[in-house]
C-alpha cells in the first residue's frame, strides 16, 4: 500500500507562513494534482512530502510509516523536477541508473529495468548520450525514466511540464497520462496550469495562499466550485462575474444591477432569501451563456453590446458589454455577431453560481 | 564582432588589438632574445653600429647552461613546484569543501562568515608577513618549505572559498535534491554530482592558486635565506643579481625557464578554465 497522508501541515519560513494546514489523503495509485498561482504552498507542500523542506508543524505518512524525520533517500519516492535536473556528466544510461546504484542493485538488474523503461519513454537509442545532446522533450523523457526505473511507492511532479514549448507540453501530458494507467504508482503532481490539472488528475486540490480552497474530482470543482477563486480558475475561457443585489421576496428573487436583471433559479431560493438587499457575485461560464431565441425565458436573458468577436473555427468568443458588466459569451461557430451590434444573451439556469460578496463562499 | 566594412574591422577591432598584444608581448619577446643573446651583444653600448637589440645573429645557450652549472637553479625549479603543488592541494581542498558548505549549507551566520573569509583575501601580504613572520620562527619552520606550504594557504585558501562558492550557486540545487531522493546521501551527491559537475571550476581555481604560489615574492623572500632552500622568483633575483651587477642573461633564461610551467598548466586547462570563469552549467 502505498497511500500518503497529509495531516495539518504547516511551513514557516522565518515570519512568512508558506502552508498554513493542508491535510490532504492521497489513495494508493491515485494521480492527485496540486494547482494553484505561484507562491500558494503547492510546491513547499510537495517538498515537504519528498523531504526536501523540513515540515513546521503536522504529520506527513507514505505507506503506514511517519516521514517527518525520514531524509529523502528512505522514503521511497520519485521526483521528476521542472528543470529536468539531468545529471550532466552522466550519459542518458547512467542517469537512469544512478539510483539503482546508490540503492546497490546488480549489475543485471540495473541493465534490466533501465532498458524496460528506455522502450517504455522510446529512449533505447539515446542511452549513450549525454543530457546536452537531447532535446526538451527528449529530456524530460529521461528524468521520467529515471523516477520509474527505481519502482518507488510514490511519484512527485513538480512542474514537469513548464519548460517546454505548447505543441510538446500537451504531447507529454497524454503520455503521462498514459504512463500512470499503465505503472498505476501513486503520484503528486504540482501545477499552475489549470488544463493540465484537469486533464491528468484523478482528483484536483485547489490551493491559495498556503490554503486548500477545494479538492475533488476534475468535473466536481468545474460543476461546483466551493469558492469565487476556484470558480475562476478552473476552465477557460475563466467564468464570468458580475456584482449583483438581491430584492424581492422568496419566490420571486431578482438578481440584477445597471445592465443586467435575472430572476433567481428557484433551487437558491431559500438560501438566498437571507441576502434580500445584499450584494452578492453571480457567476456564469461563458459556454452557458446563449443567444436567446423564442425558447428562453426572458427572466433570464439579458441585452448586451458586442465589443470583440473572436472566430475560434469550433465556436465563436463574444466579448460583450451589459452596463457594467463585461461577460464573455461562447456561442456557436455560425452566429453572425459584429462588433457594435446589440444581442440578447440567456443564461442556462441550471449552470448558475452565486458568491458570498465577503467571504467569496459559493452559496 | 564588428560588422560592416573591411576598414572598420582593422580601424576598430585589428589594429587596437595589435597595439594591445604586441605591448602584452613584448616583455616576453625580450625575456627570450635576451636568453639566447651572448654577453657580447648584451653589454655593449647602444650607439655601435650594427647594434640589433631585438635581433641577435649568434644565438646561444650559454646562460641557460650557467644558471644550472653555477647556480641551484634546478633546485629551486624543485622547491618551486614541490611549494605550489603542495599549497595548492592544501588551499583546494578546503576551498571546495568550504565554498561547498558556504553555499548549500543553510547554517546560521553562513553569509557573514563567507564576507569575513573574503576579508582576510584582503588583508596585503606586505603587512602579514610581519606576524606571519613571528609564527614561523616560533614554530621553528623558517628556511624550509613548510614555511611556504604552510603560509601561501592563507591567502589562497579564501581565494579558493569565494571562487567555489560563485562556482557552486550556479549548479541548480535541483541536481543535488534529484540525487539525494535517488538514494544517496549529502556527501555521495557531493562526491557523485556536485564535484564532477564542478571539475571546471575547481580546475581554474587549482590553476589560479598554482600560478600566485609559483610566482609569490615576498613571503619566499622573507621566509627562506639559504639558496638551496629558494623558490624561483627569489632565487634568480637573489644570487642573480649580485650589488649592482646584474647577470642579465641568466636572469632573463631564469624568467623564461620559470614562466614555462605556469603557462603549460593553463594551455593544458584552458578549455576547462574559461568555462570555469564563465560559469554556466547547462542541465
Amino acid at each position: 500500500m502505498s497511500n500518503v497522508s497529509i495531516h495539518d501541515v504547516h511551513k514557516h519560513y522565518d515570519d512568512f507562513h508558506a502552508v498554513k494546514g493542508v491535510s490532504l489523503e492521497i489513495k494508493d495509485k491515485e494521480f492527485v494534482v496540486l494547482v494553484g498561482p505561484s507562491g500558494c504552498g503547492k510546491t513547499t507542500t510537495l517538498r515537504m512530502v519528498a523531504g526536501l523542506e523540513s515540515i513546521t508543524e503536522g504529520n506527513i505518512l507514505i505507506g503506514n510509516t511517519v516521514v517527518n524525520d525520514l531524509p529523502p533517500m528512505d522514503r521511497d519516492i520519485a521526483m521528476v523536477f521542472q528543470n529536468y535536473a539531468l545529471y550532466p556528466h552522466m550519459s542518458v544510461y547512467d542517469n537512469m541508473a544512478f539510483g539503482l546504484k546508490m540503492r546497490k542493485f546488480a549489475k543485471p538488474e540495473i541493465d534490466r529495468r533501465v532498458k524496460d523503461a528506455a522502450d517504455i519513454l522510446g529512449i533505447q537509442d539515446h542511452l549513450h548520450r549525454k543530457p546536452r545532446q537531447l532535446s526538451g522533450g527528449q529530456r524530460q523523457r529521461v528524468a521520467l525514466g529515471r523516477a520509474i526505473v527505481r519502482n518507488p511507492q510514490v511519484f512527485l511532479f513538480d512542474e514537469p511540464l513548464s519548460n517546454l514549448d505548447a505543441k510538446l507540453r500537451v504531447q507529454m501530458r497524454v503520455e503521462l497520462k498514459k504512463l500512470h494507467q499503465r505503472l498505476a504508482t501513486t503520484s503528486i503532481y504540482v501545477t499552475h496550469d489549470q488544463v493540465e490539472a484537469m486533464t491528468l488528475g484523478d482528483r484536483v486540490v485547489v490551493m491559495k495562499d498556503g490554503l486548500i480552497q477545494q479538492m475533488g474530482e476534475p468535473l466536481d470543482l468545474y460543476d461546483t466550485p466551493a469558492t469565487k477563486y476556484v470558480a475562476g480558475f478552473i476552465g477557460s475561457p475563466a467564468m464570468n462575474f458580475a456584482e449583483v443585489t438581491i430584492s424581492g421576496s422568496v419566490d420571486t428573487l431578482v438578481a440584477e444591477n445597471a445592465g443586467l436583471r435575472i430572476a433567481v433559479p428557484p433551487r437558491f431560493a431559500k438560501r438566498l432569501a437571507s441576502y434580500a438587499g445584499k450584494v452578492v457575485t453571480l457567476g456564469i461560464r461563458p459556454e452557458d451563456l446563449h443567444m436567446a431565441d423564442g425558447s428562453h425565458p426572458t427572466d433570464l436573458t439579458f441585452a448586451a453590446v458586442v465589443e470583440v468577436a473572436e472566430q475560434l473555427g469550433s465556436e465563436i468568443l463574444l466579448d460583450v458589454k451589459a452596463g457594467p458588466n463585461t461577460f464573455v459569451a461562447s456561442v456557436g461557430p455560425r452566429v453572425k455577431a459584429k462588433p457594435g451590434e446589440t444581442v440578447k444573451l440567456a443564461m442556462n439556469p441550471e449552470r448558475i453560481h452565486f458568491f458570498d460578496a465577503q467571504t467569496e463562499l459559493a452559496i | 564582432m564588428i560588422e560592416g566594412a573591411a576598414w572598420r574591422r582593422w580601424v576598430y577591432f585589428r589594429v587596437p588589438l595589435g597595439i594591445f598584444l604586441i605591448f602584452l608581448l613584448f616583455p616576453f619577446y625580450w625575456m627570450v632574445i635576451t636568453t639566447f643573446r651572448p654577453d657580447s651583444e648584451l653589454y655593449i653600448a647602444w650607439q655601435r653600429p650594427n647594434y640589433a637589440p631585438f635581433w641577435t645573429w649568434k644565438p646561444t645557450l650559454a646562460h641557460i647552461k650557467y644558471l644550472f652549472d653555477e647556480t641551484a637553479f634546478a633546485t629551486w625549479l624543485w622547491n618551486t613546484m614541490f611549494i605550489s603543488l603542495c599549497s595548492t592541494f592544501i588551499s583546494l581542498f578546503c576551498g571546495v569543501l568550504a565554498g561547498y558548505a558556504l553555499s548549500r549549507l543553510n547554517f546560521p551566520f553562513a553569509g557573514s562568515l563567507g564576507t569575513a573569509i573574503f576579508v582576510t583575501y584582503l588583508v596585503p601580504q606586505t603587512l602579514l608577513f610581519i606576524p606571519l613572520s613571528e609564527i614561523i620562527r616560533n614554530y621553528r619552520l623558517g628556511d624550509t618549505p613548510w614555511a611556504l606550504i604552510l603560509t601561501y594557504p592563507t591567502f589562497l585558501i579564501p581565494f579558493c572559498t569565494w571562487l567555489m562558492m560563485g562556482y557552486f550557486k550556479a549548479i541548480p540545487k535541483e541536481l543535488e535534491e534529484c540525487a539525494r531522493i535517488d538514494g544517496a546521501s549529502r556527501w555521495k551527491a557531493m562526491f557523485y554530482i556536485i564535484i564532477p559537475v564542478a571539475v571546471p571550476g575547481i580546475l581554474s581555481a587549482g590553476i589560479f592558486a598554482f600560478t600566485l604560489s609559483w610566482n609569490e615574492f615576498i613571503y619566499a623572500l622573507v621566509f627562506l635565506s639559504s639558496p638551496e632552500q629558494k623558490t624561483v622568483p627569489v632565487g634568480v633575483v637573489s644570487e642573480l643579481i649580485r650589488g649592482d651587477v646584474f647577470f642579465w642573461g641568466a636572469l632573463m633564461a631564469g624568467a623564461l625557464l620559470g614562466s614555462i610551467p605556469v603557462a603549460i598548466a593553463y594551455s593544458f586547462f584552458v578549455e576547462h578554465y574559461v568555462s570555469g570563469l564563465t560559469g554556466s552549467v547547462k542541465g
